[in-house]
């Protein structure tokens, strides 16, 4: 013991203190501050997607439309490369020396210690080869995912196709989507996209400090499973659209055909079309590209987006709409002298033919435009009440055919049509004073007006069901119970009494069946097929064919619009093309003469691509025309042209 | 004391409870080594080829040579002090030369498959030395020139030390000032007032330099108005100030210019002036998680993922208190801690129950280097002093550390249990 004795508690009480202190930051560290926890888990956790399977596709027939292909993801951690044989990779991968360097500095750039995509979207056959080798190269891995894949390269407009989701996309969704993950991007691929994508899987794995796998975390209990997405079965008949495109091939055009008791679409061709195959894999881009800049415009849905002044489709609702409203009945007759004559008799829309004094039924047979000039004015001229009001009720009943809004098929992009409103009128006149006259040509589906061919088909869907629809739709079931959306399942009215339909069904019948009839070329032996050939005035070049019927006449089974863009005459091309797919639909045969089919097959309707940039057309068209987005030129084209230039059509 | 905590042993009362601490602390630093290296694949306990595996033999050694420890005659220490002194110095220029580097530092003459620290028996050889010097002076009353001899045996083997560069064992022999704090040598004032100069370092490298000496002239203007009427106050108040003034800027420039760049990066990561867990920072980031990761209970024996997946470095050695962080949490720190912290003031009870100053003077020392190595060591794994490259004493994994201290404390044992003897 000396003096200094006290200072051992000086010395002690040192100790205790520092002694507080580490407890007191461990007790901070430990118990108060949880982002080290995080950090921790960071750290050692990563969590690998397990990308579910997307739903595929069947037909009406649960024949395969889009099923999925396994591809593979070759990945790699570039600070694990060591010494490998570069030449053999390259080989096997398909780059060359500069392409081997650009991804591994990519891959660098983005981590030393993390793998990041080297080539993706390997096909099953190159991978095959390099998985054998594939021990021989430290830090490259293999992830396997699935890719679309259609056996029969059909149905591209309707099937649409995937693509990686950009930031907008992952911004709208809200995080569910990440980088590198693929959404649909259009067609039943994107109106479905929800159901199709099914649930991501995750799974845990620790890893070390660089980044190498160390195995499950906590046996797997916060692991998910992926979860497949819903399969879908379209309401496409396969065969029926295999044949429908191939006699497509070469013409520009669609084909709609839908079964009327059901509002299922059977048919859905947009032409030309393109390999949906092209969407998928390494080529995509190039791919994607040419078809942005082929002059044809393979990515245009033409059913739900090509819009034609309808012609003679439209004198079918022109005769149920003014029998509905009582100014016509079936045993009306209007004299025909060769033309309809208005505004005083200075002015005539020309008919075909000469008829003399012609009923109804006759009428829709012969499609005649003077019988259907003077029920348009009834409608109009002849009410009892202002034009304008008079034109408004005469807009409602036409629309309650599906005409000028879109009828809500399942897919994206669908266009309303154009039916302009009675204020339109108004305004272009100036006043309120104008009469049928002096849109006369409305009364038999020129003018102003511009309908899908979905429209028109769904036009003689309506007919064929003698006064109702059903949504025309692509889709009829989804998933295991196949469950029909409630929209699909709903009955609509177009407004006209059934016992209006008979006059017009049986004009459409003669139309095709009595010799001399517009059809008659085309009808099909033992079934009764109503129908009418029909043009879409073009005024860019030759008129578009048209040919929309629905057969049989009792029972319907199908209901069919067919355009052919730029081919004239509609009995010469969209005639036999819908007597075809009904015959074939029906009765599983064609009996068409087999010259005719060659004909069919072998013409190539394509417009010649032109050499010098065409002049922007003086579109007098109304406003609505305009404001639909990525309509193309060629087919919205609504010109308000002199009374004799009608002349030309039937 | 009770009788029953001391028996008769080698012709003495062993304080078996230091022992006891003694032993658990290998015991805890055995499992967590093992933990801390343990490959699922390879299970097995003694296999001689892992750092676990050698630790069983080195903790086995140390006990042998405790045992021999305990039965050499207690004179026999202060007798060969001056000798083992001068060993120790040889040894460490020897390193110089002959050393082998690892990691930067020439501190390690590989002896047969093991490597031997010459820095780790240089703190015993200077407890020793040191004891016997100043217990020599203890007649006479604590004087400069002792003071300047006894700093002139702690300073030998810094300098050298210093050389291989091994800063943080040169650091630890700084902590024997509380051994001359305790024999008088050093006042308190002056205690207080190196602790002061280091707060004063610490602020004066985390904030501006201007703005401390700003922040000192404001202080010394209050105290200036206060004793406004005491001239002599008010010149050592100015005196003072324009010392502050002068050591905050040769801090400035003395980090800038003397201390190395990775020196100056481990500091300014702890100041905060760096915020780099990728690169200076990774160290000490991992760290911190492994050990703030651990929670309260821990993440269970084996089951910690930062150490066993090699995000820390060094966990066997350095980090370890990483691992006994994560896999036992804060429970199991505070058990380390209170074993320690016991073990310390158990040492400093039997220092003050010495009755030769040699003997006290000794148990001081051994007081000093393991609180040296505890406070910095712990404190450097939880981010409240640079990493300094020093052992967590009997914990640590290594034959030359554990070994060393194991010496130092079982030579205080045997003093201990000598004590009613005659030296």
């Amino acid at each position: 013991m000396n003096s200094f004795f006290e200072r051992k508690y000086i010395i002690q009480g040192i100790f205790i203190a520092v002694a507080v202190i580490i407890a007191a930051r461990l007790f901070y560290l430990q118990l108060i501050d949880e982002s080290y926890l995080l950090s921790a888990n960071n750290n050692v956790l990563r969590k690998m997607v397990i990308y579910p399977a997307r739903g595929v596709i069947l037909d009406r027939n649960s024949k395969v439309l889009v099923q999925n292909e396994p591809v593979y993801d070759l990945l790699v951690t570039p600070r694990e490369v060591k010494d490998i044989d570069t030449a053999l990779l390259c080989e096997l991968v398909g780059i060359d020396k500069d392409g081997f360097n650009r991804r591994m500095a990519a891959a660098r750039s983005y981590s030393p210690y993390k793998a990041s995509q080297f080539e993706k979207q390997i096909p099953a056959t190159a991978y095959a080869k390099l998985q054998e080798h594939l021990y021989k190269f430290r830090g490259f891995y293999v992830q396997n995912r699935t890719v679309r894949s259609y056996p029969d390269s059909i149905a591209a407009q309707f099937l649409g196709y995937i693509q990686e989701v950009n930031d907008r996309d992952i911004e709208r969704s809200k995080g569910f989507y990440r980088p590198g993950d693929y959404i649909g991007a259009s067609g039943v691929e994107s109106a479905y996209e929800e159901l199709l994508r099914g649930q991501r899987g995750v799974k845990n794995v620790m890893v070390d400090a660089f980044n190498r796998p160390q195995g499950v975390f906590a046996d797997g209990k916060y692991d998910t499973l992926a979860v497949a997405g819903d399969g879908l079965v379209s309401s496409l008949d396969k065969d029926l659209q295999i044949l429908a495109e191939k006699l497509m091939r070469n013409k520009i055009g669609s084909v709609v055909a839908i079964e009327p008791a059901t509002g299922e679409i059977l048919t859905f061709v947009s032409s030309p079309s393109y390999d949906p195959n092209m969407m998928v894999g390494r080529e995509r881009g190039n791919n994607y590209m040419k078809l942005l800049n082929d002059p044809y415009k393979p990515m245009f849905i033409r059913p739900i987006q090509a819009q034609y002044p309808p012609g003679s489709v439209f004198k079918v609702v022109s005769a149920l709409t003014a029998q509905q409203a009582g100014l016509i009945d079936q045993h009306t007759i209007f004299n025909c002298p060769g033309g309809y004559r208005y505004g005083g008799g200075r002015a005539i829309m020309r008919c075909t033919h000469v008829d003399g004094p012609i009923p109804l039924i006759t009428a829709i047979q012969r499609s005649c435009n003077t019988y259907f000039g003077y029920t348009y004015a009834r409608m109009i001229d002849h009410r009892g009440m202002p034009t304008g009001e008079a034109y408004t009720l005469w807009r409602d009943a036409v629309m309650k055919f599906g005409i000028g809004h879109p009828l809500g098929i399942d897919l994206p992009g669908e266009k309303s049509g154009l039916l302009p409103t009675a204020d339109f009128y108004t305004k272009r006149y100036g006043n309120a004073k104008w009469g049928s006259s002096y849109n006369i040509s409305l009364s038999i589906g020129q003018g102003e007006m511009g309908i899908t061919p979905l429209q028109m088909a769904n036009i003689m869907a309506i007919v064929a069901n003698r006064g109702f629809y059903y949504r025309p739709h692509l889709i009829k079931g989804i998933g295991e119970k196949k469950i029909v959306k409630p929209e699909f399942a709903e009955k609509i009215s177009a407004g006209v009494d059934e016992k209006y339909y008979e006059p017009v069904i049986e004009g459409l019948s003669r139309a095709v069946n009595v010799p001399g009839g517009t059809g008659y070329s085309v009808r099909i032996a033992d079934i009764e097929m109503c129908g009418k050939t029909g043009t879409a005035q073009n005024p860019h070049g030759a008129d578009h064919a048209v040919f929309f019927a629905f057969a049989p006449r009792e029972n319907p089974k199908i209901a069919i619009a067919v355009v052919v863009e730029n081919a004239g005459y509609g009995g010469t091309w969209a005639g036999p093309i819908a007597s075809m797919l009904v015959e074939q639909y029906l009765k599983d045969t064609i009996t068409l003469p087999k010259f005719i089919q060659d004909r069919i097959y072998n013409a190539d309707l394509l417009p010649k691509p032109k050499t010098e940039k065409p002049k922007e057309t003086v579109r007098t068209a109304p406003r609505e025309a305009h404001t639909q987005p990525g309509s193309s030129d060629e087919h919205v084209e609504f010109i308000h042209h002199s009374v004799a230039a009608l002349n030309r059509y039937e | 004391m009770s009788n029953q905590s001391r028996h008769r042993f080698f012709g003495g009362d062993v304080d078996w409870f230091t022992v006891l601490l003694w032993f658990s602390l290998c015991i805890i630093g055995w499992f967590n080594i093992h933990a801390a290296v343990f490959d699922p694949e390879y299970p097995s306990l003694f296999n001689l080829n892992t750092n676990y595996g050698k630790q069983s033999i080195y903790i086995f050694s140390a006990m042998v040579l405790a045992v021999t420890i305990l039965i050499v005659d207690a004179k026999f220490y202060s007798s060969i002090s001056p000798i083992l002194y001068a060993i120790t110095l040889l040894l460490l220029i020897a390193v110089l030369l002959i050393g082998r580097n690892v990691g930067g530092n020439q501190a390690w003459i590989p002896i047969g498959s093991f490597r031997l620290q010459p820095s780790e028996f240089a703190k015993l050889a200077t407890c020793l030395l040191l004891a016997r010097y100043l217990s020599a002076q203890s007649t006479k009353s604590p004087n400069l020139k002792s003071l300047l001899l006894g700093a002139i045996i702690v300073l030998l083997p810094v300098i050298l030390v210093l050389l291989q560069p091994d800063t943080g064992s040169a650091l630890a022999f700084f902590a024997l000032v509380f051994v001359f704090y305790r024999e008088g040598y050093i006042s308190g004032a002056w205690m207080l007032f190196g602790a002061l100069c280091i707060l004063l370092f610490v602020l004066a490298l985390a904030f501006n330099p201007w703005m401390v000496v700003l922040s000192l002239a404001v202080i010394c203007g209050l105290g200036i108005y206060y004793f406004r009427k005491k001239t002599k106050i008010i010149i050592n108040l100015v005196v003072l100030f324009v010392l502050s003034a002068v050591y905050v800027f040769s801090v400035e420039f003395a980090y800038e210019n003397v201390l190395q760049s990775h020196q100056r990066n481990r500091i300014d990561v702890i100041l905060g002036k760096i915020d780099d867990p990728r690169g200076e920072g990774y160290n000490l980031n991992q760290s911190m998680i492994a050990i703030g990761s651990g929670q309260f209970w821990g993440k269970g024996y084996l089951q910690g993922t930062q150490t066993k997946y090699n995000f820390v470095p060094e966990q066997s050695t350095d980090f370890i208190f990483c691992t006994i962080g994560e896999e036992w949490g804060f429970v199991g720190c505070m058990v380390v801690i209170g074993i320690y912290l016991t073990l310390l003031l158990r040492i400093v009870n039997i220092a003050e129950r010495q009755r030769t100053a040699f003997a006290r003077i000794y148990a001081y020392g051994v007081a000093c280097i393991l609180f040296f190595h505890f406070a910095i060591n712990i404190g450097m794994t939880i981010g409240i002093v640079p990493i300094i490259g020093i052992p967590l004493p009997f914990i640590s994994y290594g034959g030359s550390s554990l070994w060393s201290f194991t010496i130092l404390l079982f030579i205080m044992i045997k003093f201990d249990s000598n004590r009613k003897g005659i030296v």
